[in-house]
């Protein structure tokens, strides 16, 4: 029996003092092969730098559905997400954290980054070569549903910015973006559907979809029957990241989380970022790495939209202008 | 059951007859503070989440072209899945239950999968075959019948989700109507289709409805393989469920619960007429024996 307590006893003891030791990052989607590789190099750097053994859980989900249960109170030290509308959220909707969180970072608190670009089928026998190739009659586009995926509304709104980098009015990418989704078969939900959808079912001639995940479709399931083409200019896809402060404060872990998000800029998790064709935005590694990525024309949600809260009223909210071209 | 005792046994007592069997207001008691915990309560917080939104804005929330067009796939969709379930599913338990084969255990079986089956796995496995170059697919298309990533592909998924509901429910019933029945009505000179008819499927409606009920019910709230098959193309073969999935997406909650309680109204009003429709014909069964 004294056994028993003082084993209950110990392991009370245990869990007490190593609470803070364990972090949890809540993800998105996609970013599972990423984590997998970098919180080990995170546990191994932290053991070397303070002694101490942490450890780090993931959580993996759609994006809004993520921020969603951390809103609902799911105890996340850190949030890494793929577009800032999902942590800004965190802000607007439960005050986690501070409204300038973008700021507390470099490069706008996104240590990496993707481009929208065009998967098309061996040989491109449509000759699709830029955004104007799209719209052209009987070219099938597939891209997931902009009002359900990060990863569409990114396409959607590359698309749009195509047209108004070149100098053309709202009214002419309201036009083209028309054009556009008359070549669009279906609308799946999530990112990972619309790559089953082109690789696995046939559907379409074109894939729109993070470099990333071209890379992965490449490599994972084919090389020989798909081949990139990267347009003239596209979006530029930020990942950003940032402490959830209210859960960090209540969970002392404020330091060691600080730790983990700053660690995303050190060299060494910047190289495993571009192993998974991530684009790496700290300085010295993007100057390292810029042979591995072609050169894009990229442009910034800000730029082109004002804010993504901007792109997200006019764009992708009840009766935006993405509804518009389905409701007559 | 009860039904059958005060059948058999005219009332004795004339004053309010109390319940034969001890114990009923502690189970009833049970049964309301159950329920309340699982399914009231969790209704009760759509309908109060609703209530963010003012009259006007919830009328124009749920009367947008989009989600007009989605009820009308989601309850078409579903009335189509689960009609298509009542007669295929009477005839699967007809076999089940009147012949005996090799294998009948494993068809048996075979029934229950699209209950076991998660609905995602449904879904892909829905669509890898009726896609243009999947088994189904790469025959039905050069016919001109698209199936997967249109409206007959919703319907496609809602059949096959509600498949076991029917049979289920109709299987028992079947069992204990006994073959005597079918054969005194051949040997009084009733060719098939009047045994099959009058004596047989009489006796049968009211599990019929109440597997149709239920499989129209289990298709309306579907979502997983729907979403698959469905190509979620706004104002075609977009799902009600999907737009409540989108609404969330954008943060919109009480959009999404306005949107719910339609739905849950309308599935409601619905179920209670099938309810409704099962009464009177079992009372007219009833009083016709």
């Amino acid at each position: 029996m004294f056994k028993f307590i003082v084993v209950l006893a110990s392991l009370f003891f245990a869990s007490s003092v190593f609470a803070e030791t364990s972090i949890l990052n809540v993800s998105y989607d996609v970013s599972r092969e990423f984590y997998k590789d970098l919180n080990p190099a995170f546990v191994k750097y932290w053991k070397d730098k303070t002694g101490e053994t942490i450890t780090i859980k993931q959580s993996h989900g759609g994006s809004s559905k993520q921020a969603r249960s951390v809103i609902d109170g799911l105890q996340a030290d850190v949030i890494t997400m793929n577009q800032s509308l999902d942590i800004d959220i965190l802000h607007e909707r439960g005050k986690l954290i501070p409204k300038d969180w973008q700021k507390r970072l470099a490069s706008n608190s996104a240590p990496t980054a993707s481009t929208t670009v065009f998967l098309v089928r061996k040989g491109n026998p449509k000759n699709i070569r830029d955004w104007n190739d799209l719209v052209r009659p009987g070219v099938g586009i597939i891209l997931p549903n902009p009002k359900t995926s990060g990863n569409g509304r990114y396409s959607y709104l590359a698309a749009w910015g195509s047209v108004i980098k070149k100098g053309g009015s709202d009214a002419d990418a309201k036009d083209y973006i028309h054009r556009f989704f008359k070549n669009v078969p279906i609308l799946d939900a999530g990112g990972r559907g619309a790559t089953t959808s082109f690789v696995q079912r046939g559907i379409g001639d074109v894939l729109l979809t993070f470099e990333n995940e071209v890379s992965l479709i490449i490599n994972e399931l084919g090389g020989d029957q798909f081949e990139v083409v990267y347009p003239g200019i596209s979006v530029l896809a930020e990942n950003p990241i940032s402490l959830v402060d209210k859960v960090a404060d209540k969970r002392n872990s404020r330091k060691v989380s600080q730790a983990y998000l700053d660690f995303h800029y050190s060299d060494e998790a910047q190289a495993i970022a571009v192993k998974h064709s991530l684009r790496p935005r700290a300085e010295a590694a993007a100057d390292k790495y810029k042979d591995k990525f072609k050169p894009l024309t990229l442009f910034t949600i800000d730029e082109v939209f004002g804010s993504w809260a901007n792109a997200q009223k006019v764009h992708f909210a009840d009766g935006g202008v993405f509804d518009q071209i389905y409701v007559k | 059951m009860t039904q059958v005792i005060t059948a058999n046994h005219p009332p004795l007592r004339k004053r309010k007859q109390k319940n034969v069997l001890p114990g009923f207001n502690l189970s009833l008691g049970y049964t309301i503070l159950y329920l309340s915990l699982i399914v009231l309560i969790p209704l009760s917080a759509a309908f109060i989440k609703t209530t963010e939104l003012s009259f006007a804005e919830f009328w124009e929330t749920v009367t947008t072209p989009r989600v007009v067009a989605s009820y009308q796939l989601t309850f078409g969709a579903s009335l189509i899945g689960a009609g298509i379930n009542a007669v295929f599913g009477l005839l699967t338990a007809w076999v089940l239950v009147r012949y005996s084969f090799p294998g009948k255990k494993i068809v048996d079986a075979l029934v229950d999968l699209p209950f076991a089956l998660p609905t995602a796995v449904a879904g892909i496995a829905l669509t890898a075959i009726f896609a243009g170059n999947g088994w189904l697919g790469s025959w039905l298309e050069p016919l001109g019948i698209k199936v997967a990533f249109t409206p007959l592909g919703v319907v496609v998924a809602l059949t096959f989700i509600g498949l076991p509901f029917v049979v289920r429910t109709v299987q028992p019933v079947l069992e204990d109507l006994e073959a005597e029945a079918e054969e005194a009505a051949a040997s009084l000179g009733a060719n098939r289709w009047q045994t099959f008819s009058r004596v047989i499927l009489p006796a049968l409606y009211p599990a019929l409805l109440t597997g149709f009920a239920l499989a129209f019910a289990r298709a309306v709230g579907e979502y997983g393989s729907v979403i698959f098959i469905a190509g979620n193309m706004p104002m075609v073969s977009e799902i009600t469920p999907l737009i409540i999935i989108t609404k969330l997406e954008q943060y919109d909650y009480a959009g999404a619960t306005a949107v719910a309680v339609v739905m849950l109204v309308i599935s409601f009003a619905l179920l209670l007429a099938i309810n409704g429709l099962q009464w009177w014909s079992s009372r007219r069964n009833g009083s016709a024996r």
